[in-house]
């Protein structure tokens, strides 16, 4: 898959801990103290309660495929077919990414197999957590 | 707000609808207007309340010729006018205003005027997952279902069938633009854009507009065409993010927006003669039937399969062929609601025989919004 057009996202001051966990090969969520609850898209408060005391820690990266379709058009960036999948972390949140290192065929992408992140580096700034199968050596 | 006590006393489409490369977006707005004008037997002058997506408000006053003392510029997608009713109901019933004009007008097709930014990349959509390559809602909208098929058992073949009912509705409905009956094994056989949704499971992309004419149930009867009446209405939103939508298997707004309609109207599903669900994509029809309550959870795929929204059947659904096979400008759910005011006033091309309740059932970006519209052909 080429890299080359992909759409880049562009860091704000909210999401720059993602960003520069990504680059350093951590996926970097959010929790908030009180509830205990970790959240996702980034933002410096808890989406369940409103509180401002939340942390960031370093996810385990275990996650599982929750859906996904396969694209079969082509799109800058991409070599079709290739799946648009939504993986489940273990810690709760959910995110958007590719799965990779796998065929994108129905038969290959079983729902709930076991994943972990692959960090991809598009430039300086910006690395993407993308997902492959899990090969039991990580945590 | 009192059951009824807004009617809609003017409806209408653009004059033609599918392939208009001689129309720019707005003036697809305003051929609308002033069909739906003409239907009511009113000038700009006589509306002083505009509410429209797609366009500003303030767009579409100045170039219509009306001088508004109400505008609402809600915008969240394709469910945006079912808010406007709302909205409008609302407004007219509080008397801000008398006479709302609500508008939609899109060159989807032809591509003629469109002002619709694409997201920022710094926004959370464009962080988080623009960047793996979805084009456009039938590579997202599509993204939750293989897990309500997990979840469910739905099948590829009732997913398919979804799009067959509704070609049989559309075969009944001459402005349709696809009218030819397919099968099950049409729809698994067509183009594959993204498993697993194929071809005959996504919208059509066509050019159109339509716009409707509201004002108070006491005046209704003042104008040339058989009102028809609000019952109830309801609205919400969830996330601009699909995957962030907390439950793949069912829409929260939906939960919202069709129970709060529901309990305005002080209606119960079986007083619905007639239902409109928006249907970008297949599994629309699926989740609303079951987020609103006709049929329990996981059921609504087999209740299509076995014909019971189809003609004849006893809970007819998407009359006019829907976005699958009438017409889909983008923002259908003007279309949708055209269909129920259709139905109420007994004027639908495939017209089901008695029916005095509809309820129209929008969404809005992909899971984002949501809005109902319970209308009646008597004020309640
Ligand atoms: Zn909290």
């Amino acid at each position: 898959m080429s890299d080359a057009k992909r759409p880049r996202p562009l860091p704000t001051p909210e999401t720059q801990h993602f960003w520069e966990g990504t680059r350093a090969g951590e996926l970097r969520l959010q929790r908030c103290r009180p509830c205990a609850r970790a959240y996702f898209p980034p933002r410096p408060f808890c989406p369940h309660c409103g509180g401002r005391e939340v942390e960031v820690f370093v996810a385990s990266g275990q996650a599982r495929l929750y859906s996904y379709v396969i694209h079969h058009r082509a799109v800058p960036g991409f070599t079709p077919p290739y799946a648009i999948a939504v993986v489940e972390l273990a810690e709760g949140p959910r995110m958007m990414s590719n799965i990779v290192d796998c065929p994108q065929t129905p038969e290959a992408l079983v729902l709930d197999m076991q994943l972990e992140p692959v960090f991809e580096r598009m430039d300086d700034e910006i690395t993407l957590a993308l997902f492959r199968p899990a090969r039991g050596d990580t945590p | 707000m009192k059951p009824g006590a807004v009617a809609i006393v003017g409806a209408a489409e653009t004059t033609r609808l599918g392939h208009i490369p001689d129309m720019s977006q707005i003036q697809l707005h305003a051929d609308a207007a002033l069909n739906a004008m003409q239907d009511a037997g009113l000038t700009p002058a006589d509306i002083d309340g505009v509410a429209v997506a797609g366009e500003t408000p303030i767009a579409i006053a100045h170039y219509l010729g009306i001088t508004p003392r109400w505008v609402d510029g809600t915008a969240v997608g394709g469910c945006s006018f079912m808010l406007h009713v709302r909205h409008a109901a609302a407004a007219i019933s509080a008397g801000l205003c008398r006479t709302v004009l609500i508008t939609h007008g899109e060159s989807g097709r032809s591509r003629i005027g469109l002002n619709r930014p694409p997201p920022s990349p710094a926004s959370l959509v464009g962080q988080f997952e623009l960047p793996f390559g979805p084009m456009g809602p039938p590579s997202m909208f599509t993204i939750p279902v293989l897990r309500y098929m997990k979840t469910h058992g739905l099948t590829h073949e009732q997913l398919a069938m979804v799009a067959v009912v509704q070609r049989q509705w559309a075969g009944r409905n001459p402005r349709a633009m696809f009218r030819d009956p397919i099968t099950v094994s049409d729809v698994l056989d067509s183009t594959m854009i993204a498993y697993p949704f194929r071809l005959l499971q996504c919208c059509l992309v066509t050019d159109g507009g339509g716009a409707l004419i509201l004002t108070a149930a006491e005046r209704a009867r003042d104008f040339p065409q058989r009102p028809v009446y609000v019952l109830g209405t309801g609205e919400s939103v969830e996330t601009p993010m699909i995957s962030q939508m907390e439950d793949f298997t069912s829409s929260r707004a939906f939960r919202v927006a069709g129970p709060t309609a529901f309990a305005a109207a002080g209606i119960t599903h079986k007083d619905v003669d007639h239902l409109m669900i928006y249907d970008a994509f297949a599994h629309l029809p699926i989740y609303g039937l079951e987020d609103l309550g006709f049929v329990g959870r996981g059921e609504a795929g087999a209740f299509i399969a076995a014909g019971h929204t189809a003609p004849g059947g006893r809970l007819p659904m998407n009359t006019n062929g829907g976005g699958l096979s009438y017409t889909h400008t983008g923002m259908y759910g003007m279309f949708a609601l055209q269909e129920s005011v259709r139905q109420m006033r007994g004027t639908a091309p495939a017209q089901v025989e008695g029916a005095n309740i509809s309820v129209c059932h929008g969404v809005g970006g992909m899971f984002a919004a949501s809005g109902t519209i319970i209308m009646g052909r008597e004020p309640g």
